[in-house]
């Protein structure tokens, strides 16, 4: 089970290009809103047509414009999780489940209904229709139909963006156990690094239609390559940066200092990234990495204390720095030196 | 009372809500789908006869059925048989005057139509012929049924077009609009308003349905909602 995309598409003013291949695995496509998630989704089920490109899943190709080949959605074998789930209203439960079955009418067919509302226990809704259903029951019925449909890929598009936040938890838990019953490619759209994180093992970062290459959710936690993949891992503090004249020394123009930082400079960096929470106070005395700051607010968070800082030397206008602590920690009074320690500095290309 | 004004007004109207029924799904469905320029155009062609007078519909049709005219002659030399002037001459006047009702409502209700349905059904191994009438056509359903039943309404009711090319022949092409004036040009004014009065109770009729139906649409979602 592999599957390799390489699009281009032109819509309006936005330019679709994305290159990624991935096995047998759950892959993350993360992303803002409006980079060209479910656009890609899309020309993959064969519901938009790519301009140019290719689409190949397990050596069957599904679109290659050189080609001339273009399958419909209906060949494609290849199931499409909608953000509403897209239950067909008019129909029961068991008929939507039913509508994904390739089988004739028969024995067979009804065998399969029942088998698949037996794993995705659905027996109390048979006879509903989808808007007597809550939320996850509505997302089970979605899937189940999808796999009565016996797809080789399945696309999930933002699947928790129709439900309420305190729901989530628990359906994305019942989500991951339901496709362990598949065994295929999964491609998993959110904008949510949290859910992709707890849910997909590689990740394809998007940034307005472009992809970046694929690497392993790790990496792009503890190390993104761009401003906008630092910004999907949760990089809150985001400045330029310049060789600061030693290896291993970085100059901050925007916050009027040099820093030291563990990762080697490479061509092509233009930003540093920091996390808030990795921020910390400096201890007495302390000097390496240390930033004198101006406290400019406080605000409790739900489960942290959010401080925005100014640094001393940095220039009028320029970006502040965002620090997470603990709630209840003894606030300084005026000035706060902080430490960023060497390894919590991510270097960025632009 | 001579009830043939009556049938055959009934006739006419059940023969061309059928023909605007298909015709107006049809329209709907694939003028939705073309480029916006073509779309533009075809929607004023496929709308005009609703604001044009029944006159101007009634002489446009003459002007093409009409025994000397292209088709009329057509089909008189092939046929035997003139277009015009018969009872169901009527039924081109009705189908064109009220197919715009159909068509705006059906394309209305299609354009309603969430396309991830389409997309979810295709993408499932479904055809499109099953998407369109196992999924469009029952979600589309109300739009579609009001829009018939304003055709059939309409139809019921033309008299300008149905009038220049049918005409009045009792026992013939007579409907109830032209023999209500008929009645009144000759002074019969008694059975003119017999008439009147069962026109209304007919149109009556046809209004309440669509009330009615309006309202078990709605019904079940204000059940879920206690």
């Amino acid at each position: 089970m592999a599957l390799t995309v390489e699009i281009e598409k032109n819509y309006g003013s936005f330019h679709l290009n994305v290159f990624f291949e991935t096995g047998w695995e759950v892959l993350a496509l993360l992303g803002a809103s409006g980079c060209g998630k479910s656009l890609t989704l899309k020309c993959i089920a064969g519901i938009e047509k790519p301009d140019r490109g290719r689409i190949v899943l397990d050596g069957r190709v599904l679109y290659d414009s050189e080609k001339r080949i273009c399958l419909p959605p209906q060949r494609r074998r290849v199931g499409y999780l909608f953000q509403q789930y897209a239950l067909f209203p008019n129909m029961t439960v068991e008929q939507n489940i039913a509508a994904g079955i390739r089988l004739r009418r028969g024995p067979a067919r009804k065998r399969r209904v029942q088998e698949l509302v037996e794993r995705f226990h659905l027996e109390d809704t048979l006879g509903k229709l989808p808007r007597q259903l809550s939320g996850g029951q509505q997302q089970r019925v979605a899937l189940g139909r999808i796999l009565a449909s016996e797809p080789e890929v399945i696309l999930l598009d933002e699947p928790f963006s129709a439900l309420d936040s305190y729901l989530k938890w628990q359906l994305e838990m019942e989500l991951k156990e339901l496709l362990s019953l598949f065994h295929g490619t999964v491609l998993w759209v959110s904008h949510d690094r949290g859910e992709a994180y707890r849910n997909c093992g590689r990740v394809c970062v998007l940034e307005e239609g472009r992809s970046l290459p694929v690497t392993d959710m790790e990496t792009l936690m503890a190390a993104p390559a761009t401003c906008s993949a630092a910004r999907l891992a949760g990089y809150q503090n985001l400045t330029p940066v310049r060789p600061g004249g030693a290896p291993g020394l970085l100059s901050l123009p925007e916050w009027g200092c040099a820093l030291r930082c563990a990762q080697p400079w490479r061509e092509g960096v233009t930003h540093i990234g920091l996390r808030a929470e990795a921020i910390r106070p400096a201890r007495e005395g302390e000097r390496e990495n240390c930033l004198a700051c101006d406290v400019v607010s406080v605000t409790e968070d739900v489960a942290a204390r959010v401080l925005v800082l100014r640094p001393v030397d940095a220039p009028p206008g320029a970006t502040p720095l965002w620090m997470e602590r603990p709630k209840g920690e003894p606030l300084p009074a005026g000035g706060l030196p902080v430490h960023i320690p060497p390894e919590s500095i991510a270097l960025l290309e632009g | 009372m001579d009830w043939f004004p009556l049938l055959n007004s009934l006739r006419i109207a059940a023969i061309s809500t059928v023909v605007i029924f298909f015709a107006g799904i049809l329209a709907a469905y694939y003028i939705a789908k073309l480029p916006p320029l073509l779309k533009g155009v075809l929607d004023v062609v496929m709308t005009l006869p609703l604001v044009l007078p029944p006159t101007v519909v009634g002489y446009l049709l003459l002007r093409l059925l009409g025994p000397t005219r292209p088709i009329g002659a057509f089909i008189l030399e092939h046929f035997g048989t003139k277009m015009v002037m018969t009872w169901w001459s009527a039924i081109f006047a009705t189908v064109v005057v009220a197919f715009p009702l159909m068509y705006r409502t059906a394309r209305g209700a299609f354009e309603s139509f969430d396309r991830d349905l389409a997309y979810a059904g295709q993408t499932l191994g479904r055809s499109n012929t099953w998407v369109f009438w196992r999924v469009r056509m029952p979600c589309c359903r109300q739009g579609i049924l009001a829009g018939t039943v304003l055709a059939f309404a309409r139809a019921l009711g033309e008299y300008g077009a149905t009038s220049m090319i049918a005409g009045y022949t009792p026992g013939r092409t007579a409907t109830i609009s032209t023999t209500v004036y008929q009645l009144w040009r000759t002074d019969n004014d008694a059975l003119a308003l017999r008439w009147v009065l069962v026109n209304i109770a007919i149109s009556a009729v046809v209004l309440l349905a669509v009330n009615l139906l309006e309202r078990r649409s709605k019904a079940p979602r204000r059940k879920e909602a206690v």
